[in-house]
């Protein structure tokens, strides 16, 4: 039990995804902006992040390693992940138009994300097991999401300060995301990895 | 007197008082002007209409205008006179737009209308009083200028138990209530007993701020044995708001969004209690009102009593007109008071001050970036966070201004004043209030062509389909004919179906 | 080689059937966001967004194909109303300029065609043949239509007039950065 949440807290946040890793980084400036924007967002990423991994885990294992065509990792993964956000997208309309009214516009966002993508590489890297790539990838989305509120609610008070004119808007966004990085580091004597 | 509660207030402000200028100079009348020029809306609520024609002679106190539906307030003739003008003329308003206006010129009689003022009016029935006050066009005094008929009305429906006296006179400069409590204590006393006998309130308190020794006295003296109380408030910008003068009186607060009618309390100002007893002991409308002339810029700061429609020209002309440039020229206060660009403009019912100053005296630096030190969170009187507001107003997010409790500012200027930053919180406060207003205009007129455009829709298409049915019916009509033409030809059994078909078609 | 080959094909054609069968499976008829976005707009049917009345006007919105500041009468307010709905950036820099319009006829122009009062969507023009028409300010929602077909160029829009209970205060300068 302990192994499995000392993997969730290290990902979530001493190997944060956003401000470690540098992944996810376009919706992490683009989707921002609002705390609800980001709060959806941060959800949606959640729900095809932890599938993605583990789709792509079964894939890894059940046909491309006994296949022996590992050097096609890629492009098959990001074949499963549109598939599975296009599906998710499908199940989540029919089954809950509330749920698909918050998610609906971001879940074609998550795509194209190198977030998910990244994610379910890396999990093939550490050679997990179908538990450990589940709590790896809900690990990684919990830090996505916790990063996003974060510099959601930093941009929403940005948004009100009088910024100089030629930092305003994005130029302030970045200053403060690598503020917000260098916080991050102080997570790394956490836990060891 | 001995109102040993303790007085709440809540934030405020202690600005310059500024009043020593004018407050020793007894209330001189002002001569009569060449022309009055007398706005039809001097009041909230829909203008008064006009009942008089170009041309005609008025007497003085004589009906000018009606006052239309429930809010409003009828506008009478300030002096003896003929009418020379009805039309657009520049509004005592900081927009500088024009507004429906009578010329009068006065011919210099000052003859009054003959007015028989009941023999005791005292015995006079609660809704005749109200009626009296709204026929003589009162309206609130303090600045506000709602009309006080409306007042009295709504809260004897909603059983008030205080009626409560505003003589605070909070604002700087201004000291014409001062002046009028110290000269007409009997007359505001009597007043006051009128409006009571409309209101029916169970406690009279008369509030007056700590630093008029000299009214709080006369007051007293006056009111002495009338069971009405008159109690000294500490001097603190704006007690003179009706919100806080509640506060500081009663220890209840009115609710956000509601009014003082709520908790049972109405609030009238001194000099509309003056002004009601001249309309019922005397039959006099409100025609004219003391205004306090003062600021850096005037030559001889004094109190006047100056005739509705008085241009502000002449105010300043009968103190010794200007000392040297105004950098600005303010009707009323100058913390609440409206900025104008010519003083050309009348006084009106509701102008308590003009007031000319100096640039040192509004003293207005660059303002420099908000570092949040609070101290206007300490200052709002209402409890708000006018910081929050402001950066949220600048950022255009109106919305998040109004869950901040921008409603609820009373737009004092105690934030403004206190702001190390000069940071301009009023003017912020009251774009937003004029934009929301503006959206929601927009807004309703929206529903109502939405409305429009629907019944339009339908109207076109029954239209359309009674041109469908009828070319329907033509046609069917038609071929009836054609049927009976052939039918003439054709066995008469077929025949004899024609004639009763064509008549029902 | 082949079995890479085969391997791939078998897992996007296997996707693909999946997602098709799906896709029917699955379908939702109809948008209810496009009714909620048809209740915000103004819906006078002007058609200066260029689709046909508030109602196709909604359709191409909630499907992506129409900017959210496609609407004109709606102004900046809906511009933002309509972009936290659809969850896009919306650019007020081009709506904040237009102030609000009102049309007018010029009573010297006007020759009482009745063309205009025709094409009025929300019936605010009032007239008759031969007779001096006049626009109702509370009905007209500046559209344009009846600028359009007048023969003389009677109507014309002009900013809706300032009076002294629309005027407030204009937003202060943004201060040191400005």
């Amino acid at each position: 039990m302990s192994e499995y949440l000392l993997l969730l807290l290290s990902t979530a946040l001493v190997n944060n995804v956003v401000l470690v890793k540098f992944l996810g980084l376009c919706p992490f400036m683009g989707v921002s902006r609002k705390m609800d924007s980001a709060l959806g967002m941060g959800m949606a990423t959640t729900f095809v992040l932890t599938l993605a991994t583990a789709a792509a885990w079964m894939l890894e294992h059940w046909l491309l390693a006994p296949l022996g065509i590992q050097y096609l990792r890629i492009l098959s993964f990001i074949l499963v992940i549109a598939s599975v956000v296009q599906f998710t997208e499908m199940v989540i309309r029919k089954v809950s138009p509330g749920l698909y009214q918050v998610l609906g516009i971001y879940l074609p966002l998550i795509t194209t994300n190198c977030a998910v993508l990244g994610v379910a590489l890396l999990n093939i890297m550490e050679a997990h097991s179908f538990v450990q790539s589940l709590m790896y990838g809900f690990g990684s989305a919990l830090g996505f999401t916790l990063v996003l509120l974060l510099f959601a609610g930093l941009r929403e008070r940005l948004a009100l300060a009088q910024v100089p004119d030629s930092f305003s808007g994005a130029p302030i966004g970045f200053v403060s995301a690598g503020l917000l990085a260098l916080a991050f580091m102080g997570f790394a004597g956490l836990a060891p990895h | 007197m001995t109102f040993l509660k303790r007085l709440h207030t809540r934030g405020g402000v202690h600005p310059e008082g500024m009043k020593s200028l004018s407050e020793d100079c007894p209330i001189a009348p002002l001569p009569l002007p060449d022309r009055l020029y007398v706005p039809l809306q001097q009041h909230i609520g829909a203008p008064a209409s006009p009942v008089v024609h170009v041309g005609e002679r008025v007497r003085k106190g004589q009906l000018m205008a009606a006052g239309t539906g429930p809010v409003s307030a009828p506008v009478h003739a300030p002096t003896s006179g003929r009418i020379l003008a009805l039309g657009d003329a520049l509004a005592p308003h900081p927009s500088g737009l024009g507004i429906t206006t009578l010329t009068l010129e006065p011919d210099g009689d000052e003859a009054w209308l003959d007015t028989a003022p009941p023999a005791d009016p005292f015995a006079l029935a609660p809704e005749e009083i109200a009626r009296r006050v709204g026929a003589a066009g009162i309206v609130g005094l303090g600045g506000a200028a709602f009309p006080s008929a409306v007042k009295l009305n709504l809260s004897r429906r909603s059983s008030v138990e205080v009626l409560v006296l505003n003589g605070s006179e909070c604002e700087p400069y201004l000291t014409c209530d001062d002046r009028l409590m110290r000269e007409r204590a009997a007359e505001i006393v009597d007043g006051i007993r009128l409006m009571n006998l409309a209101v029916g309130a169970r406690d009279v308190l008369v509030g007056i701020e700590d630093n008029k020794p000299e009214a709080l006295a006369a007051m007293t003296g006056a009111a002495a044995g009338t069971g009405i109380r008159i109690v000294a408030v500490p001097a603190l910008y704006p007690m003179g708001s009706e919100k806080q003068m509640i506060l500081a009186l009663t220890g209840r607060e009115v609710p956000a969004g509601g009014r003082a009618a709520d908790i049972g309390v109405l609030v009238h100002n001194v000099a509309t209690a003056y002004a009601v007893r001249q309309a019922i002991v005397l039959g006099h409308p409100l025609v004219s009102r003391v205004v306090t002339v003062s600021g850096g810029a005037v030559q001889v700061p004094r109190n006047v009593e100056a005739l509705v429609g008085t241009p502000v020209q002449t105010l300043i002309d009968y103190c010794g007109g200007f000392s040297q440039a105004p950098a600005r020229v303010v009707l009323g206060g100058p913390m609440m008071g409206s900025q104008i660009s010519n003083t050309s403009v009348p006084v009106i019912k509701g102008t308590s001050g003009v007031l000319a100053l100096t640039r040192a005296e509004i003293g207005q630096p660059e303002p420099a970036p908000c570092i949040r030190c609070s101290s206007c969170v300490r200052a709002c009187p209402v409890g708000l966070l006018p910081l929050e507001m402001a950066s949220r107003i600048r950022a255009g997010d109106l919305a998040a201004a109004v869950e901040f409790g921008l409603k609820d500012c009373i737009a004092c200027g105690s934030c403004a004043y206190i702001c190390p930053a000069h940071i301009p919180l009023v003017h912020f406060f009251n774009y937003a209030k004029g934009e929301l207003a503006a959206r929601e205009r927009t807004r309703m007129k929206q529903d109502a062509t939405r409305q429009l455009a629907e019944e339009r829709n339908l109207r076109m298409e029954r239209i359309a389909r009674e041109r469908e049915e009828a070319a329907a019916r033509r046609k069917a009509e038609k071929a009836a004919r054609d049927a009976a033409k052939k039918a003439a030809a054709s066995p008469p059994a077929q025949a004899a179906s024609t004639p009763a078909e064509t008549e029902t078609a | 080689m082949i079995a890479a080959l085969l391997s791939l094909t078998a897992l996007g054609l296997s996707l693909g059937l999946l997602l098709g069968f799906a896709a029917r499976k699955l379908k939702v008829e109809g948008n209810p966001l496009v009714a909620e976005i048809e209740q915000m707009l103004p819906g006078s049917q002007c058609g200066q967004c260029g689709f046909p009345g508030c109602a196709g006007a909604a359709q191409a919105l909630a499907e992506g194909k129409a900017a959210v500041d496609c609407c004109p009468p709606g102004g900046a307010d809906l511009v933002q109303a309509l972009a936290a709905k659809l969850g896009v950036e919306a650019d007020l820099s081009g709506i904040k300029a237009s102030v609000p319009m009102i049309a007018e006829v010029q009573e010297h122009l006007c020759i009482g065609c009745t063309k205009c009062f025709k094409v009025c969507p929300t019936d605010a023009i009032m007239g008759a043949a031969k007779q001096i028409h006049t626009v109702f300010r509370e009905a007209c929602t500046a559209c344009g239509k009846c600028v359009e077909c007048c023969p003389t160029e009677a109507t014309r829009l002009t900013p809706v007039p300032v009076t002294l209970q629309s005027w407030y205060w204009h937003k202060p300068e943004a201060g040191w950065v400005a």
